[in-house]
């Protein structure tokens, strides 16, 4: 049985975003394997543990930078990896298509992603693969059982949990709770260099989205401090919520 | 000049970062202050490879050049300077005469056993013999295939810890350094004890010991090299080592850096925060610039000795010296930022000025270090 993961590069989640030329700049900005995404490499690389899987394929669509991402993978104990050349302007249709067109070729019985990135957290492409090679797509799995040609994934859902059982080739999406990822060893890191990496060109697509301007959330106002008496405290925080931040009460 | 980490160094360092900053740091100075042995941590460094770095790859290790291993150290010790202790003093110190002179046969039983998780533990000083390395007087007599030793060793990392022990002893005292002998000897040999577990100031995760010997029969295939060869060995060892220290201490001034920028932000006095006072500016200047200088110093130390050149002494000794001062100065510096805070145990750069004055001392003291240095220069 074939894994394939899909692994994004992304801001590091400490790093301060800054904007430059009305568009988000990376100068200064430590790259990340991204966490979501590493999850799912963790999930990949348990199911070759187990023996389900034989291979663990990891997938990157982005510029050269991606390939860290790859090696990070690698060094963690996914087998191989595909570089996807693709311009970091390309929107979740155009990068779905991109990867699409990749797993398609490599026909792997499982695909496996992060549910949401880090940076842009538009949790698009997983579901957009899914949908343009017409499989089934099971989100949000915080576990996973493979048996017979099918998955049986336990997922999040409002107030509880849900099991979906799917049939293979399936796209499944992770929860960070799946699993707790690997370090990636000494041994490992120094045997994924010698692990292949191919490099394609991503398919030509154009982007769906056209991103009109970019804007960092205002900053936080200051705060107000009540100190008082605490049935006084309670009166005055209650008229400053009704009237100065004008809750609604319904 | 290219200044720039290789790909796999860059990987081993963030690696060893994110380990460092999320499995050791945190908890370091509950560590530290209840005295605990940090048992479980060790057990997922052995995991990862980190208690082995200083074994070739044909031998089971990670297989990392001088400088990984030591970037690797830096990184450890920037959580804790105890638990870089551990994994130095047994993957590198103890294993240093592995490389320098051990047979075939040596090194698949004694690098194993460091691959296989056994701790090793380096002893050289005694009781009348620190800085005077060439004064020990533990003794080794050679009876049929065997070495009887006789003697006490000081101040040995892991003493307690250790399952194996690489041991300097002297055939005879009047033979001067040319009468030493380097063994390896298994820690559950009859005759040994483990003495006195010192109290430190700081390191205190480490665990310090005296190991005393007491007619402990060694086998002769475990003299490394030959009769003689035993203080050149120790000697080539320590110039290796001596990087790695400089490395480690790298570690700790890098931490108190970082810790008194984050400080420095938060703290506000007279309306601002202090770090737009210009006398904790030049603090936080002074200190980036040790930490440059030490790292640059060790890095030069040890691609030395992976290009395999005769003589790096000066080059550790430059190092060793110039980063044991810079981490104690930086601790010294960082308590100040800290002001009355930093004095107490509740931020955690009490513990890093504690911690980093053992970078003075062990390894060949600053003043060692001095000698060495002098030594070369007027040698010419
Ligand atoms: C926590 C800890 C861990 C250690 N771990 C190990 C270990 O694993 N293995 C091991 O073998 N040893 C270990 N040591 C021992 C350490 O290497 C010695 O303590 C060190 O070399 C200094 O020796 P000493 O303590 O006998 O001091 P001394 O040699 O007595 O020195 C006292 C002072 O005199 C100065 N001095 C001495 N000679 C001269 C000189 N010629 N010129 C100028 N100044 C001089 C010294 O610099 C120092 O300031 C450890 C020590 C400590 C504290």
């Amino acid at each position: 049985m074939k894994v394939l993961v899909c692994v994004k590069q992304t801001f590091d989640t400490e790093a301060k975003i800054e904007l430059k030329d009305g568009k988000i700049s990376d100068a200064g900005i430590n790259l990340i394997i991204n966490p979501y995404d590493e999850v799912a490499v963790e999930g990949g690389i348990q199911l070759k543990e187990k023996g389900i899987a034989k291979e663990v394929v990891v997938v990157s669509a982005g510029s050269d930078k991606a390939m860290d991402a790859i090696r990070t993978a690698l060094a963690m104990g996914a087998d191989r990896g595909i570089l996807v050349k693709q311009d970091t302007a390309a929107d979740e249709y155009a990068r779905a298509c991109a990867l699409a067109e990749v797993i398609k070729g490599e026909s792997p019985d499982i695909v496996l992603a992060g549910h949401v990135a880090a940076d842009d957290g538009s949790s698009q492409v997983p579901t957009r693969i899914a949908e343009i090679l017409g499989f089934p797509h099971v989100n949000v799995i915080t576990a996973v059982e493979i048996a017979g040609g099918k998955a049986t994934c336990t997922s999040e859902a409002d107030g509880g949990t849900q099991v979906t059982e799917v049939s293979l080739p399936a796209v499944i999406s992770s929860q960070v709770s799946w699993n707790e990822p690997r370090y990636p060893s000494m041994k490992g890191i120094m045997a994924a260099k010698k692990k292949p990496v191919s490099t394609v060109d991503a398919a030509a697509v154009a982007n769906k989205v056209a991103i009109v301007s970019v804007a960092l959330p205002p900053s936080k106002q200051a705060g107000i401090k009540i100190e008082d008496e605490p049935a006084v405290v309670g009166a005055k925080l209650a008229d400053w919520m009704l009237n100065t931040v004008k809750v609604e009460v319904k | 000049m290219d200044f720039r980490l290789t790909e796999e160094q860059e990987m081993m360092k963030r690696m060893a970062h994110d380990f460092s900053a999320n499995e050791i740091a945190p908890f370091a100075s509950e560590w530290d202050h209840n005295h605990i042995y940090p048992q479980d941590c060790l057990d997922k460094m052995q995991e990862l490879g980190f208690m082995a770095i200083g074994v070739p790859a044909e031998y089971g290790g990670p297989g990392l050049d001088h400088v990984t291993q030591n970037i690797v150290a830096e990184e450890i010790c920037w959580g804790d300077a105890g638990v870089g202790t551990i994994m130095v003093a047994s993957s590198l110190l103890a294993t240093d005469p592995i490389h320098v002179a051990a047979n075939e046969e040596q090194k698949k039983e004694w690098f194993g056993r460091i691959v296989d998780g056994e701790l090793g533990a380096f002893c050289l000083t005694e009781p009348g013999a620190g800085s005077d390395a060439a004064g020990i007087s533990t003794r080794c007599t050679k009876v049929g295939d065997e070495y009887i030793l006789n003697g006490s060793k000081q101040f040995i990392s892991n003493g307690g810890t250790a399952g194996m022990y690489t041991v300097l002893a002297t055939l005879d005292k009047k033979m001067g350094t040319k009468g030493m002998c380097c063994f390896m000897v298994d820690r559950n040999t009859p005759g040994i004890t483990v003495g006195k577990v010192e109290d430190k100031l700081g390191i205190r995760t480490s665990n310090t010991t005296e190991v005393i010997f007491e007619d402990v029969k060694v086998p002769a295939k475990n003299l490394i090299g030959k009769e003689g060869q035993g203080f050149y060995i120790i000697m080539k060892t320590l110039d290796i080592s001596r990087a790695s220290i400089a490395a480690m201490a790298t570690g700790v001034a890098q931490r108190c850096l970082d810790e008194s920028l984050a400080y420095s932000k938060l703290r506000t006095q007279f309306g601002k925060p202090i770090s737009s006072f210009q006398a904790i500016q030049f603090k936080l200047a002074d200190m980036a610039m040790r930490v440059q200088a030490s790292r640059l110093l060790y890095y030069e130390a040890s691609s030395l000795q992976d290009m395999d050149v005769p003589r790096f002494s000066k080059a550790a000794s430059l190092a060793k010296a110039f980063a044991g001062d810079a981490a104690m100065l930086n601790a010294i510096e960082a308590v100040q930022v800290f002001g009355g805070y930093g004095y107490t145990r509740e931020y955690p750069v009490e513990k890093l000025m504690r911690d980093a004055k053992i970078f003075q001392i062990y390894e060949g003291t600053g003043e060692v270090q001095r000698l060495v240095i002098a030594g070369d220069l007027l040698r010419g």
